[in-house]
């Protein structure tokens, strides 16, 4: 019988398509867990160099360095994280939404910008607008390593020090649940500490071994380092995360797509049956 | 009772030690520093090595560290280690594959092996060993 063919073959291959996204979400689950573990794991670091670099900031130091000086902004370096494939719901257009509009607002105060992006989504889509891209890095996988985004850093660090950009921020999506992402933006240049530690008030400075300079540049280096890393494995958590939940819902999509083909196919199958029932006794009376 | 001091002991992957020590005893670039609490404030860069906390008179950790910072203040210890293997050249070389990367975009990266990586690989195998022969000695 050749009634609803071309609905039978839409049901099969919205099937298949429920098949991929279902197996996408099962996966997406597991990798959310090793990603989540891996962002926990980064996190005792980040917190610990943190709360020295609070510890900095209310010293007294002879030695100034840079990166710790605000100056006049003429232009600022961004590093955008983002993820290196789609199909993780507005994931990554949010960020840029939310980049874009940090842009926008430095162009009205006649501020310059130059972009390094980390994943291929972010260099696809700033590489077409008319921005300055100073560096990329793209497919670091689920498990990144420092050393892969090290480049890019010192790209923009180099770039603080001879005074080319006088701020650095750093734009990535920050892990509130499963359910939610949010896109942050943070300066991490020049440092600036929020809450102020009161036992350290007074006047006193740290004993630097070999000298100031060369701890400081090492401190402060691994500070901006660990603070990119660390939005980078938290994107990464992100990005599992949405994509489980998107593909959560096209599966749910899919099953409700199929359920009112079918009932469209049993239909017209009914119908069908019922003509040609017709049709034989209208014929037998005939006879 | 003695004095202790609360320690830290992060590397970028995880939490290493954290409690209170009587002493601990470190790698530090200028040579090996003993610090015990009430320590004035203090910043180092550590070098390869093995990191000592003394608990009580009888027990202490080592911990091999492949550099790193030592931060002190007066009640606080917090030790920074570092786990990748890191020298300038490396990082020259990473800025350079980044700029190539980003003009020509393209994924292709040669594995190059130079001579400053080897040499810090080196030195941290030493410094491996070396720990590890300590602790050998102490045990036996």
């Amino acid at each position: 019988m050749a009634v609803g063919k071309e609905i039978r073959t839409k049901i099969a291959s919205i099937k298949n398509t429920q098949k991929i996204t279902r197996a996408m979400e099962m996966v997406a689950a597991s990798k959310m867990r090793k990603t989540k573990d891996r962002m926990q794991a980064t996190r005792p670091y980040s917190v610990k160099i943190g709360q020295i670099i609070k510890h900095l900031a209310q010293a007294n130091p002879e030695y100034k360095h840079t990166f710790l000086v605000p100056r006049e902004v003429k232009r600022v370096g961004v590093i955008v994280v983002s993820s290196d494939r789609g199909l993780c719901g507005g994931l990554n257009s949010n960020l840029f939404r939310k980049t874009l509009a940090e842009l926008m607002q430095w162009e009205n105060t006649n501020v310059e910008v130059d972009i390094c992006t980390i994943g291929s989504k972010a260099f696809g889509f700033f590489g077409n607008l008319k921005v300055n891209l100073v560096g990329q890095v793209s497919k670091l996988g689920d498990a990144p390593h420092l050393h892969d985004i090290v480049g890019i850093i010192k790209i923009m660090l180099d770039a603080y020090e001879v005074g080319t950009i006088d701020q650095l921020y750093v734009v990535s999506n920050e892990f509130v649940n499963t359910m939610t992402q949010r896109p942050t933006i943070e300066q991490l240049l020049p440092v600036v500490a929020h809450e102020l530690d009161e036992n350290l008030s007074g006047h006193w400075d740290y004993i630097y071994e070999p000298d100031a300079k060369e701890v400081l540049d090492h401190l402060l280096t691994r500070f901006i380092e660990s603070k990119v890393y660390q939005g980078l494995v938290e994107n990464n958590a992100c990005e599992q995360a949405a994509r489980m939940v998107a593909m959560k819902s096209a599966s749910d999509n899919a099953g409700n797509l199929i359920g009112e083909l079918q009932l469209i196919y049993n239909k017209a199958r009914q119908a069908a049956i019922t003509q040609e029932i017709s049709e034989i006794v209208a014929g037998a009376a005939a006879v | 009772m003695t004095m202790t001091v609360h320690v830290d002991i992060v590397s970028a992957e995880k939490e290493i030690f954290s409690g209170l020590a009587e002493m601990i005893f470190a790698p530090a670039e200028m040579g090996e520093l003993g610090i015990s609490p009430r320590h004035a404030p203090l910043i180092t860069k550590l070098n390869p090595g093995e990191v000592r906390v003394k608990v009580s008179e009888s027990e202490s950790y080592p911990f091999y560290i492949s550099g790193g910072l030592l931060e002190v203040q007066p009640h606080l210890v917090t030790i920074l280690a570092d786990t990748a293997v890191r020298a300038a050249d490396i990082d020259e070389a990473a800025v350079l594959e980044a700029k190539v990367k980003a003009e020509e975009a393209l994924s292709d990266s040669s594995g190059k092996i130079d001579y400053a990586t080897a040499q810090s690989q080196l030195q941290q195998a030493v410094m491996q060993l070396r720990t590890l022969d300590r602790l050998r000695k102490r045990g036996g």
